[in-house]
């Protein structure tokens, strides 16, 4: 369902049309536009936002770790698009005990690296992501440092 | 086909067998991680045909430090001290996009001097790292007097860097509202001699390059990638605009009072090294322009904001009034509070599009803080822009994407 306040936001209504369940919240806030998207569909939503609604640039993948309430990450997307001049952030949440969601590297090849920085950091996993390895971390690397319930400080001997 | 480990990796037996009998032989190179044009640790694992490249893969990661996860134990104000470290070719164009962001979620209006100080320091910045950009990129391809030429002007901003705020590299010179320090006095002089030359100094490094032979023969058709691709692929900055792309954030979203300067954006349509080349260098030019402008018109009034509760009170204030030391004392011990929410912050850097997406919980330490680094959305596409071209030509499309290590590891 669409927010009330999202009503006057072309692209949330745009999702909302597109596709009723896959808005699951949202937020217009500090002039950013945020929706919630339902975890299954994220995909499609992608794909809709880039060829449809022209958002051709994905800016960022990220996630944000909500420990300990659950579900417990965020997975953040930002997107572009430049012919509208216009920023959406897309955020997804999954859960804690088996962390995993769709790629969107079907819909843009640039999300392999910033999916596999979440793999490797957060421990998140993607399917269908065509080479899932750590990337900025030794490949023998043990956890994933920025959960909340990870250390910040000590040593690994 | 298994990752290789070993440097000067060997075929798997698998390959040998599908190696063509009596033919050339594929052979896979390993450039890097320490290597003199890979700009720091970059691993690059080449596949070669004879001189031609089939596949190129970058291993990166040789500088993660981890300052993502640091950034959730400072307070706001002590981590823009780390913003510097992410890409310390541009440290005050970090820094600027980190306070943006911050000052967003806390509603904070800068006042008019510090915004236009920070559009003069971050364009001195620009300068700064396209002439470290300029001087190596023509090192690696063979050109070895443009970096001394370029160096010479570098370490004059770095000394205007020092006379801002001590530190010749990582400034820290913005603060969470406003600038950290008072201008130095003189500041004005020394910029505007700066100013006044540096046109001309960019003559010279055309006069080396622009109808050099070599050069031109070194960088012009080489490193070619479709626009397509490069959207595709997260590439932005000059990279795109050398391809045609009028994409500049300082036009499209301004930020920081960028809409009250007269300048261009470069383009050129080649969409190769030698027009990356183009466009930097016409850069440079717009650039010591914003910072004429700023000289000429910087506007009366205080450096920083008037928010008792963020900003450090004036010294004389702090021994003077108990207001003042009371705030002065919650600062320091606790640091201020940020409402909920958050934000992305997007900003041009020199390398293009840098983003700060800053999430906060309320309480005086930030709850997460993510950087989309222009480096590393722009070394993603490396494979592609190589594949297909000749070895040689790999240095000279690796010196046209100019990314820094630092702020790809993070």
């Amino acid at each position: 369902m669409l927010p009330e306040d999202l009503r006057e936001r072309a692209v949330a209504v745009a999702v909302a049309e597109f596709d009723a369940d896959a808005v699951v919240g949202g937020v217009y806030a500090l002039g950013e536009l945020t929706l919630e998207i339902a975890t299954a569909k994220i995909v499609s939503v992608c794909g809709f936002l880039k060829y449809d609604q022209k958002f051709v640039r994905l800016s960022t993948v990220t996630a944000v770790d909500r420990y300990p309430s659950e579900p417990r990450f965020e997975v953040v997307y930002h997107l572009h698009s430049i012919e509208r001049n216009e920023r959406v952030r897309l955020k997804c949440r999954v859960r804690g005990e088996d962390p995993v969601i769709e790629s969107v590297t079907s819909v843009w090849r640039g999300a392999d690296w910033y999916e596999r920085e979440v793999f490797d950091l957060f421990g998140i996993r993607f399917m269908n992501h065509p080479d899932l390895r750590r990337i900025l971390l030794p490949d023998d690397w043990e956890g994933s440092p920025l959960r909340k319930d990870a250390p910040v400080t000590g040593s690994r001997v | 086909m298994d990752e290789p480990t070993a440097p000067g990796a060997v075929l798997t037996p698998a390959d040998e067998e599908q190696q063509p009998a009596g033919g050339v032989r594929r052979m896979v190179l390993n450039m890097g991680p320490q290597h003199p044009s890979t700009h720091g640790v970059l691993r690059l694992l080449i596949e070669l045909d004879g001189e031609t490249v089939v596949s190129c893969r970058p291993d990166i990661g040789y500088l993660h430090t981890g300052i993502e996860k640091e950034f959730e134990v400072k307070t706001y104000q002590q981590a823009v001290t780390l913003t510097d470290r992410v890409d310390y070719l541009a440290p005050l164009s970090n820094n600027l996009c980190y306070c943006l962001a911050v000052e967003k979620l806390l509603g904070l209006e800068i006042p008019p001097q510090a915004q236009w100080m920070r559009v003069m320091l971050t364009e001195l910045t620009r300068l700064n790292s396209h002439l470290v950009w300029l001087g190596t990129h023509a090192i690696d391809i063979g050109a070895m007097s443009v970096f001394l030429y370029c160096f010479r002007e570098r370490e004059e901003i770095l000394r205007i860097f020092e006379m801002f705020s001590g530190q010749r590299m990582m400034t820290s010179y913005f603060r969470i509202g406003g600038l950290a320090l008072e201008p130095p006095r003189g500041w004005h002089q020394r910029i505007k001699k700066f100013a006044d030359i540096f046109p001309s100094r960019v003559d010279e490094y055309e006069e080396l390059l622009t109808n050099n032979r070599i050069w031109i023969g070194r960088t012009r058709g080489v490193g070619f990638i479709s626009i397509e691709d490069m959207l595709d692929l997260g590439v932005t900055g000059p990279m795109l605009r050398g391809a045609g792309m009028k994409i500049d954030t300082r036009k499209d979203a301004p930020y920081s009072s960028y809409e009250k300067f007269n300048f261009e954006v470069p383009t050129r349509t080649e969409n190769d090294v030698y027009a990356r080349y183009q466009v930097r260098v016409e850069e440079m030019r717009q650039s010591i322009g914003i910072v004429k402008q700023a000289l000429e018109g910087m506007p009366p009034g205080p450096w920083k904001a008037d928010a008792p509760h963020v900003v450090l009170p004036d010294r004389e204030k702090m021994k003077t009034q108990m207001e003042a030391l009371i705030y002065h004392f919650k600062i320091v011990t606790e640091g201020f509070r940020v409402p909920a929410g958050e934000v992305f912050q997007v900003i041009e850097s020199p390398r293009g599009e840098l983003g700060y997406y800053v999430v906060s919980d309320g309480t005086t330490l930030p709850y997460r803080v993510h950087m989309r680094t222009p480096s590393f959305g722009n070394l993603q596409a490396t494979g592609k822009m190589v594949e297909g071209s000749l070895i040689a030509d790999v240095i000279a499309s690796l010196g046209s994407m100019d990314f820094v290590l630092g702020d790809t590891d993070r």
